[in-house]
């Protein structure tokens, strides 16, 4: 919302400056966003006057002038018409910048002279385009500051514009004159009494109106009236220059005078040139659905069933509240116009203008809702303005319907909005700020005004109040602590979780990212989503249409970029969330981390490789060892298909309970990526890992074993798919009391072992607990071993 | 005798190497050594000889394994030195490389605003990105028609056309987690609700997802003025300065009445922003006093329990913070950034060792 500081002195009597007002503005609620203020820049140029003007020996057009200025008598070359001896001119000195000519004036010479300075043109200090010589001042003082000349000679000229953002709840601010009213309340003047006459109508209207009975509660009324015999055309210049200060294009008297009471007060009208209408009435009703109707910015729209219109006899020439027809407009030829000043619902009108995206002015303050009481006053006082500035002749006033009821009150309780605002305000003030507002005070209740549609219960008196004394007064006051103690911990057990994950696999050298949620269609279908459910209705690009259901995707997309950057070895991982569905429970948070190219970059100890399945298991497994999850799991296989089918494993508590899940990630899926080197990566399912339900500290006690434990190795040769853990779990299970654990150190596949066969060598490390073994003893585990593992993998011991 | 001590002090330190050194010993004190003999010969002696010769003849021998223990050191040493001048690494040679692994941003911040609202007694609470627009909007006093849904920017699930139900939304704001923490635990409430967020908006300074906490403290007698205070509390610890200035403005959420739009003091110099002085206001918030119609659609009597709400974005306290100039290069996963603006694994935010990094 745009408007000038005169167009607001028109109803605020005030001795405030600009400044006062500005602060004022944006402390109330109504936060300014601009303003320009062109004195401050023009008050750079000081009032000269031409004591002599010669010549230029060497050039025609030039005159050299001798102009007294406050610097006193000073010598300016200019080219100008008009610059003549006697005249009060407009000076910038050395030093100023002019914005015209985009340029700092300097001490020059011209053709040999010297000049100092430069007298201006209108268009030179961008005041307007005018050009055809430099300013001439009926009057002046030498050394004024110009902006200030004009503040008392041509005050228009020097106008501040002042743009401020409305919040929804403000459709009154939405006009000069509640943005005074609230000025007014602050203390920051008075409000100018507004009287509007009825103007009596010559004769009677010949177009009648009427609102359908199903139609009266989104058109609750409807005011016209006739004027006959207006002449249309350019409006007078100060309303033109009032409509171009607040950016908008005057096109016509009729359409600006509309133009200037939605700004001015919020009352959107609607001018008909009445010669266009068929028939002479019009009808407000709901539409059919399926009409077509030609507005007047020019496009077709269909409307829907339901929707507000008014038509004539033979079709739609308005849609209600939002915008009129292009065929009953009125244009420079216009005789006979037909003023309308209604009110719609708002509601009705923010469905409408919503479904067929039309942005207007009158929608914008319809659905916000305008003031109903005001149908009327809109209509006197656009009358007389048409009057005044068309000339006509008005007819009597045309009603349909009702201003429907708006009438509300709500209890003043000025203790609870002391304690909700948390600041004393005298109970006296608070009333004082609601009447001041326009609420009509009877005991200890408010009656609401009727331009504030927000104003819908006690809460919203304290808003007023509150803002009205202003918030910058408020003192804070501490919070009182839960309790008199240390504050208890407040993370529970799964965000503690998340934290320590994070901080686990950064630890392992892993950069964390965080991407978007969506992602494209294929790169979710090849992760198991990419479904309807998933996809959002209105993406922003064709890039961000699903809801990832996985943080892989996004991971390769990232290393995809990063290698186009030239970085080609990486670790990257993400916690977050992932959507398995269209619903609020459709989420599970995951961590996933992707690891590709070299181990390390490439460096003088030869350390690097490439990257492997077994990295990421280590990492894998240290992530779940650092929240807790159980030490204790299988490796199985069979994980969703973007895995490698042999090259994956599922960290799992049982065949169903899978915590994580490690490995290549299947070339098929990878080709999509553009992604170069071997990759592999690990997901999480944060979810899935139990909580342990004991929330003791004490640790089982430790038992370290003062006998020195024993270490023995075997080979077997087993078939070439015979899992190592198949072979660990059986050597373990041998003598477990005696067996503490069981380690692969060694594979080999090939040499004399025969096809399909490989060989895999473990170290059982046997702790004695009560006494040394003898050789014997140990002559017997080592048999139960071999025994056991022979017969759980139909391996041999390799001898 | 003194002319046995002179030879083999002189033989001692004649000795080459611990093979001749060892030649000497025998030679001296060995079972056949000269020493040895002469002092097997005491034993022939008269007591009163004895007497005399004895303590010289011992005196003898511990001189020489003296120095023989100390030329045994010394022959040592120079093997060992002469060993060493011969290791030599050229140690300006790089490290082992190992991978150096990074938090983000986002999840650092997040983690320092935990650490400082917990300290005030708000516990931590989160809500789905995928938002009924029942709790995303109606129970936060934004009916269907509100000009706040149309300008929020909203995404939309897509519905089946059979599918009767408003469409879900990807939550706008953090505000939904409100209305469910209200359904869970009741009132009194003291919590905030950081997370992900997101509007169809795409610019400069705009990313269609992007982060926000939420602070909700519910109670019976809570006012703007403790709002006001436990902003400030944030803010000092969170920029580590010891004052700041908030100015409340009046503004409007449809989820809060009085509302307010809170700044801080600042200057902005060449870039370089300071907090806490200055004479530019800086917009970081919005807040209010939460709306008895929100309370009631969390089954909370509004005539009983009243309380305050804040939300801001975390992303940009984050930029404010550390200097982070762009946005979108938040969700960009571009190496260089994650690098430059990520946190080590082991820097976890905390009160007592303070948020300055």
């Amino acid at each position: 919302m745009k408007f000038t500081f005169s167009w607001l002195k028109e109803h605020l009597k005030t001795t405030a400056s600009l400044n006062e007002v500005v602060d004022a503005l944006t402390d109330l609620g109504l936060e300014v966003e601009e303003v320009s203020d062109p004195i401050r820049k023009l008050n750079d140029f000081t009032i000269g006057k031409i004591i002599k003007a010669k010549k230029h020996e060497d050039a025609d057009k030039l005159r050299v002038c001798k102009v007294d200025t406050d610097n006193g008598e000073t010598q300016i070359i200019c080219g100008a018409p008009n610059a003549r001896e006697g005249i009060f001119v407009v000076v910038a000195k050395p030093g100023v910048y002019v914005p015209g000519i985009d340029k700092t004036i300097g001490v020059g010479k011209i053709r040999g002279v010297e000049s100092h300075g430069m007298m201006c043109s209108e268009k030179e200090m961008e005041l307007s385009d005018e050009h055809d010589g430099i300013i001439e001042l009926p009057s002046g003082e030498i050394g004024e500051p110009y902006g200030n000349w004009l503040l008392k000679n041509d005050p228009e000229k020097v106008d501040a514009v002042v743009e401020i953002a409305i919040t929804p709840n403000r459709p009154d601010a939405l006009g000069v004159r509640g943005i005074a009213r609230d000025l007014a309340a602050r203390g920051l003047g008075d409000l100018k009494p507004m009287d509007i006459q009825p103007i009596p109508g010559k004769f009677k209207c010949p177009i009648s109106v009427s609102i359908e009975p199903d139609t009266l509660i989104n058109a609750p009324v409807f005011y016209g009236r006739l004027i006959r015999g207006v002449k249309n055309g350019l409006s007078p210049k100060w309303l033109q220059n009032k409509l171009r200060a607040i950016g908008l294009r005057p096109i016509s008297t009729l359409v600006d005078i509309t133009n200037f009471f939605t700004y001015d007060n919020n009352r959107p009208l609607h001018v008909f040139d009445a010669d266009k209408l068929n028939g002479s009435s019009l009808r407000v009703h709901d539409a059919k659905g399926g009409e077509i109707f030609n507005a007047l910015d020019e496009k077709e729209y269909v409307l829907s069933k339901g929707m507000t219109v008014i038509s004539d006899n033979v079709g739609v020439e308005s849609l209600a509240g939002i915008m009129g027809g292009s065929g009953s407009g009125c244009t420079d030829k216009t005789e006979n116009v037909f003023i309308e000043a209604a009110y719609f619902n708002p509601i009705t009108t923010a469905y409408t203008g919503r479904e067929l995206k039309i942005n207007s002015d009158a929608r914008y303050r319809f659905e916000r809702g305008i003031d109903p009481e005001w149908a009327v006053f809109g209509i006197e006082a656009a009358t007389k303005m048409i009057i005044e500035l068309c000339g006509g002749e008005p007819s009597e006033v045309v009603q349909a319907g009702e201003i429907p009821n708006h009438g509300r009150a709500y209890k003043v309780d000025t203790a609870r909005i002391e304690s909700l605002v948390g600041m004393v305000i005298p109970p006296d003030d608070q009333l004082k700020i609601l009447e001041k507002l326009g609420f009509v005070i009877t005991g200890d209740t408010a009656g609401v005004p009727s331009w504030r549609p927000d104003v819908q219960g006690e809460a919203d008196l304290v808003e007023e109040i509150a803002r009205v004394v202003s918030l910058k007064k408020l003192q804070g006051i501490p919070l009182p602590r839960v309790s008199n103690s240390v504050p208890k911990p407040v993370l529970s057990a799964a965000q503690l979780r998340e934290q320590t994950s994070r901080r686990a696999a950064a630890g392992l050298g892993y950069n964390e990212c965080v991407s978007y949620s969506f992602i494209d269609e294929e790169s979710a279908k090849l992760f198991g989503g990419g479904d309807t459910v998933t996809q959002l209705e209105n993406p922003i690009s064709s890039e961000m249409s699903h809801m990832r259901p996985d943080l892989l995707p996004g991971l390769l997309q990232a290393a995809s970029r990063n290698q186009a950057r030239g970085f080609f070895d990486m670790a990257l991982f993400e916690i977050g969330p992932v959507f398995n569905g269209g619903n609020p429970e459709n989420q599970t948070t995951k961590l996933s981390g992707v690891l590709i190219g070299q181990t390390t970059s490439k460096d003088v100890h030869r350390q690097n490789r490439e990257v492997d399945v077994f990295d990421v298991k280590s990492h894998i497994e240290n992530v779940l060892f650092s929240i807790g999850a159980p030490s204790k799991f299988q490796i199985l296989r069979g994980a969703e298909s973007y895995w490698h089918p042999g090259r994956h494993g599922r960290i799992c508590l049982g065949p169903k309970k899978t915590l994580g899940v490690f490995g290549e990630i299947h070339p098929k899926v990878l080709s999509s990526f553009d992604l170069k080197g071997p990759i592999v990566g690990f997901t999480i399912f944060l979810d899935n890992i139990p909580i342990p339900r004991n929330s003791n500290t004490t640790r089982p006690p430790l038992r370290a074993r003062s006998l020195q434990a024993v270490e023995r190795d075997f080979a077997f040769v087993v078939g070439e798919k015979v899992e190592a853990s198949s072979i660990t779990t059986a050597a373990m299970g041998s003598k477990k009391d005696i067996i503490e654990d069981v380690r692969v150190f060694d594979e080999f596949i090939g040499g004399d072992l025969g096809d399909g066969n490989k060989s895999v060598a473990i170290t059982v490390r046997l702790q004695p607990t009560e006494n040394t073994l003898t050789e014997a003893e140990i002559e017997q585990v080592s048999k139960s071993v071999i025994d056991r593992v022979e017969s759980a993998t139909g391996g041999i011991l390799r001898s | 005798m003194d002319d046995l001590r002179l030879k083999y002090i002189k033989a001692i330190s004649d000795a080459r190497d611990e093979n001749a050194l060892e030649g000497v010993r025998l030679a001296a004190l060995g079972k056949k050594g000269e020493v040895s003999l002469q002092m097997r010969e005491l034993g022939k002696m008269t007591p009163e000889e004895r007497k005399v010769a004895g303590p010289t003849l011992n005196a003898l021998k511990d001189e020489l394994n003296s120095a023989l223990n100390a030329k045994k050191t010394a022959l040592a040493d120079a093997v060992l030195n002469a060993r060493l001048e011969t290791e030599w690494l050229d140690v300006t040679l790089p490290s082992r490389a190992t991978n150096i692994g990074s938090v983000h941003p986002i999840s650092q911040v997040t983690e320092e605003v935990i650490a400082i609202f917990a300290d005030m007694g708000f516990s931590v609470a989160e809500g789905p990105r995928i938002e009924t627009d029942w709790y995303n909007f109606d129970a936060l006093n934004i009916p269907g028609h509100h000009p706040a849904r149309a300008e929020m920017d909203t995404f939309y699930m897509k519905r089946n056309s059979d599918d009767e139900r408003p469409p879900h939304v990807l939550r706008t704001h953090t505000s939904p987690v409100q209305i469910r923490t209200m359904e869970k635990s009741g009132a009194p409430i003291r919590v905030i609700c950081p997370g992900g967020v997101y509007r169809a908006d795409y610019d400069q300074t705009h990313t269609p997802m992007f982060h926000q906490v939420e602070g909700l403290a519910i109670d019976k007698d809570l006012s703007m003025a403790n709002l006001k205070w436990v902003l400030e509390q944030f803010v000092k610890i969170f920029f580590s300065v010891d004052d700041v200035e908030l100015r409340f403005r009046a503004s409007h959420f449809p989820f809060t009445e009085p509302s307010a739009e809170v700044d801080i003091r600042c200057s902005w110099n060449d870039g370089q922003l300071k907090i806490g002085e200055g004479n530019d206001w800086l917009e970081i918030l919005g807040s209010g006093m939460v709306h008895p119609k929100v309370l009631s659609a969390g089954g909370i009597d509004p005539n009983i329990w009243q309380g305050f709400a804040f939300g801001m974005g975390i992303d940009r306290i984050a930029m404010l913070k550390y200097g982070i100039p762009d946005l979108r290069s938040f969700f960009d996963s571009d190496l260089r950034w994650l690098r430059h603006y990520g946190f080590a694994s082991l820097d976890q935010p905390n009160l007592h060792a303070g948020l300055s990094r």
